[in-house]
């Protein structure tokens, strides 16, 4: 099967720490893949390449919009959105000023239009293509199971909530590959299993790849079908749960007992 | 183009830099501990003038020599920039740490504002004339038609200020605390660095080498007046800017650079925009490396 | 024991600010009589002045600090209230309109006319609103777009012999231009940056009207600009008074209606997330720079516009009209009103312009209240006199 994603040979360094040392990864339609390794290991930094925010030193990151090569590399974070690749944050980054139904309607700003002219006239485009926004909006929080919270301030959210909320604000761009930093931290074993649901029908129900780094071992042995293990920036394993859980370099590095739990 | 003009223009513009540097150190210092353009340093070094004159002239009339007046005039313009610089902050700076930054920078133009109206109504919006400290020496007089002894004593100055304030950052355990807070004021709290100190040191540092500035251009020039602080602020910000802002060094030679620019600009091509010249630069600057010269472009924290 | 406290403290601070004034306050040196002037009474003032502030200041800090931690639901001020009950809102706009409607017949053509800056400082301050209140970016050389329209209108006339009504979008749209200029290299960066630079941008463009005497006839300025037609039919002074008088409401009104229109929509909305999180916007699909200029080329617009209005009123410009001094006072009544808050800009600009009509020997004391007042606002109350209340989008199934 042809990759959706693929990440070759990428470097990144700051001044003269090398936090990512060319790393290969590759992500196939529909995959749910997990990036793990030991805090600092690099593996937010590795999003932060892929998604525009730092420019990789060196190497080359693909994706094939409808079989097309295209290189993301130097691409601003707004135009790799476009692209289709969406994500969350690890230190929950909402618009902490606006409520639940804004947050994700933000989230439609990729997908939608409307300039200064439109907003001053509201002529019938853009009265429907707002429309559209809320109607969409709504959906996606009802999918998520938020449509309780919908008028809330976003920051008034239980904590849990707040990190589903970055996901269906994630959703709203309409991506192909959804990047989740750490979706898991801080919820309690309830919420972590509504995740693991979640997660799994965004996949099933929308056919959207998935790529999240987690620590929650649980989490992403249950979740993933493919694992690489990074420490010191470099790639130290790669493969399906199953050979993750009894590669001994793996174990060696960090993993020890929490894979048995 | 004859070698003596240019070598006029080159240590003009060494002069011109040297001032800059005295008043961009504190914009630099200030920026590098809490990120925050102090609008209001240029009024500082302003006082600075403004206080040396007073002094300098009570003391003449009281009929005190030279040499005295001219050591204690600099030691008051220094000691009342510094409790200005360490007043401003309390005031306008302290209650907005936490404060968006859009609340700072506009509670500092709100200083400037302030500042240079409170001389012009306690004092006199017009030039005021400004005695000549330095004294034409005798030994210089072969070589004063390149470089004047005031522009000699300029130099001079400012290559004192400059190593005693890498002396002081160096080595000196508020220099050293000064580093620590800012390249990361929340770690250096945990090590028991009295942050808000360290913010007051660095104005009261900064706010000295204005005052030095003040004077030495004051005297220099020969005139004053409450908005003189303005464009040289300005220019001296441009400075920080081009060498890198937060970068000690950098505003060294961005204080250089810009002076020299300026005296060969004005030098060989028009002096009619002169200070048109220094934002033009800047826009430049932000536009090809906005991290200046010697400053290094830092990665966002995500 | 805590009031003793209090007393050292402010006792303290007195003793500090007459020391800290005393050459500035009380020394006054004639160099050309060569003497010296003692101003005494200056400390004393000082001295009593600073004790009570002090003591103020801290109260006033307390409060602060104390508001911070009670919940600020229920904060709004009565003028929000009135604003947002619509048994209120409806008959004052009413009065309001009706007021404004009958003004020039009421009042001289003196009051009239300014009523008319005022007004034009209104559409400046609603201008510069779009660009700090909405888009949260400073802009310290607003002036500089209010003399691109002036100089377009004026130039364009003596030229070309372009009317009033022409010249109104055409200045909008040069001002607009040189904001893009100015500010597509600029905005990619630090919001600071933007301040000093577009400072930087309001002295260029006074220094070169004031040298560029080909361009601009210097400081002389230019004469016998026009004011607006009506078809062509000849007004007296007093008619042309009152119509401009009608345009300017007219544009103020417009500008209401655009600001309004732009805080519900999709640029709206990116406008306050990019204010609550840049990088996350970035994610969402939001263009940084793109988003930001918008603001800025459209406040710019306004500004652009209002100089237009400002050099037929006029029919004289020259640089001195646009200096710095300008864009600190437009800065003021946003800052003063309230970023972001219509109400409070309009409230602002009226308070700042027409308070010192009115009070003329307060006049030399206006600069320095000014920098204290944008000061203390920051300090004691950001939102401004009329805090804005964004109104969330409420979701109806």
């Amino acid at each position: 099967m042809k990759p959706i994603l693929e990440v070759q040979n990428m470097t990144m360094d700051f001044g003269g720490l090398r936090a990512i040392d060319s790393v290969d990864l590759s992500i196939e339609k529909g995959q749910i893949v997990a990036l793990i390794g030991p805090n600092g290991a690099g593996k937010t930094t590795f999003f932060n390449c892929i998604t525009g925010i730092y420019t990789p030193t060196s190497g080359d990151i693909y994706i094939y919009p409808r079989g097309k090569e295209e290189r993301l590399n130097g691409l601003k974070p707004n135009i790799v959105t476009k692209k289709g690749l969406a994500r969350t944050f690890q230190n929950i980054r909402l618009f902490t000023s606006m409520t639940v139904l804004e947050n994700v309607m933000i989230g439609c700003h990729a997908i939608t239009k409307a300039g200064i002219m439109g907003a001053i006239f509201r002529g019938a485009a853009t009265k429907a293509e707002e429309r559209l926004i809320v109607k969409k909006s709504y959906g996606i929080l009802e999918k998520i199971g938020l449509e309780k919270y919908v008028d809330e301030l976003a920051i008034n959210l239980p904590y849990g909530a707040q990190r589903r909320l970055e996901i269906a604000r994630a959703l709203a761009t309409d991506p192909f590959l959804l990047l989740l930093d750490e979706p898991a931290a801080g919820m309690n074993p309830q919420e972590t299993m509504e995740l693991d649901e979640l997660i799994l029908k965004i996949r099933n129900r929308e056919g959207i790849s998935i790529l999240l780094i987690e620590h929650d071992m649980k989490l992403v042995m249950s979740l993933s079908e493919k694992i690489y293990v990074v420490d010191y920036g470099k790639k130290i394993a790669e493969g399906t749960p199953e050979e993750i859980r009894n590669n001994p370099v793996v174990i060696k590095a960090y993993l020890g007992e929490e894979i048995d739990e | 183009m004859d070698f003596e003009y240019f070598t006029q223009l080159f240590l003009g513009g060494l002069t011109r830099g040297s001032i800059y540097a005295l008043i961009a150190l504190g914009y630099t210092m200030v920026y590098g501990i809490i990120e925050l353009i102090n609008f209001a340093h240029g009024e500082i070094y302003m006082i600075g003038a403004f206080t040396g004159l007073i002094i300098s002239s009570v003391l003449t009339m009281m009929g005190m020599p030279t040499l005295a007046v001219i050591v204690l005039a600099g030691m008051a313009a220094i000691i009342y920039s510094c409790s200005y610089g360490y007043t401003i902050e309390k005031i306008a700076y302290k209650p907005l740490r936490n404060a968006p930054r859009l609340s700072a920078l506009i509670s500092a133009i709100g200083m400037s504002l302030f500042l240079q109206n409170y001389v012009l109504l306690a004092q006199t919006s017009d030039f005021l004339p400004f005695p000549s400290l330095v004294p034409n020496f005798a030994f210089w007089e072969p070589y004063s038609h390149i470089i004047s002894s005031a522009e000699l004593m300029i130099l001079l100055t400012t290559l004192i200020v400059m190593i005693l304030l890498t002396l002081l950052i160096k080595f000196t355990k508020i220099g050293k605390a000064m580093r620590a807070t800012s390249q990361d004021k929340v770690m250096a709290s945990l090590l028991g660095i009295n942050v808000d100190q360290v913010i007051s040191a660095t104005f009261v540092v900064g706010s000295a080498t204005a005052a030095i500035g003040g004077i030495l251009i004051a005297s220099h020039i020969g005139q004053i007046n409450f908005y003189m602080g303005f464009i040289a602020g300005i220019k001296a910000f441009v400075a920080a800017v081009l060498g890198g802002i937060g970068s000690i060094p950098g505003a060294v030679l961005g204080s250089f650079v810009l002076g020299w620019t300026e005296s060969f600009f004005t030098g060989y091509i028009s002096s009619d925009y002169e200070d048109v010249f220094a934002f033009i630069f800047l826009v430049v600057i932000l536009i090809f490396r906005p991290s200046g010269i010697l400053g290094r472009s830092q990665a966002q924290k995500v | 024991m805590t009031a003793q406290n209090e007393i050292k403290k402010s006792i303290l601070a007195s003793l500090w600010f007459m020391f800290l004034t005393f050459p500035i306050m009380v020394i006054k040196v004639n160099t050309v009589t060569n003497s010296i002037e003692w101003r005494w009474h200056n400390m004393a003032i000082v001295g009593i002045g600073a004790f009570f502030l002090s003591m103020l200041w801290r109260y006033l800090l307390k409060r602060k600090e104390e508001g911070r931690k009670k919940d600020q639901s229920d904060g709004l001020s009565i003028v929000q209230r009135l604003l947002h009950e619509r048994r209120f809102a409806l008959p004052g706009l009413m009065i309001i309109g009706i007021f404004t409607l009958l003004f020039p017949h009421i009042f001289s053509m003196y009051q009239t006319n300014i009523m008319i800056s005022a007004l034009i400082f209104v559409v400046l301050g609603l201008g510069l609103n779009i660009v700090i209140g909405l888009a949260g970016l400073l802009v310290l050389g607003y002036a500089a777009f209010f003399a691109v329209g002036a100089y377009s209108y004026a130039l364009l006339n003596l030229h070309y012999g372009i009317g009033f009504w022409i010249a109104l979008p055409i200045g909008g749209i040069f001002a607009a231009l040189f904001g893009i200029l100015l500010g597509y290299p600029v905005l990619r960066l630090r919001g600071d940056y933007l301040a000093i630079v577009t400072l930087g941008f309001g002295e260029i463009i006074r220094l070169v009207l004031e040298n560029w005497n080909e361009f601009s006839f210097g400081p002389s300025g230019i004469k016998n600009i026009p004011k607006p037609g009506f078809f062509g039919i000849e007004m007296s002074m007093h008619t042309t008074t009152i119509y401009i008088f009608y345009i300017v409401v007219v544009l103020v009104i417009f500008t209401i209606f655009v600001i309004n229109r732009l805080k519900n929509s999709r640029i709206g909305r990116a406008w306050v997330a990019l204010k609550d999180d840049e990088i996350a916007s970035q994610a969402m699909g939001i263009d940084k720079a793109k988003t930001k200029l918008r603001a800025f080329a459209l406040g710019a617009t306004w500004a652009g516009m209002a100089g237009v209005v400002f050099a037929s009123k006029t029919t004289f410009i020259n640089p001195a009209s646009f200096t710095l001094w300008e864009s600190v006072i437009i800065l003021c009544t946003v800052v003063l009103g309230g970023m972001g808050s219509i109400a409070g800009v309009i409230a602002g600009a009226l308070l700042l312009i027409l308070l010192p009509e009115y009070m003329r020997d307060f006049g030399q004391f206006r600069m320095i209240t000014f920098g204290a007042v944008l000061i203390l606002m920051m300090i004691f109350r950001p939102g401004g006199m009329i805090e804005d209340v964004r109104k969330t989008y409420k979701f109806e199934k």
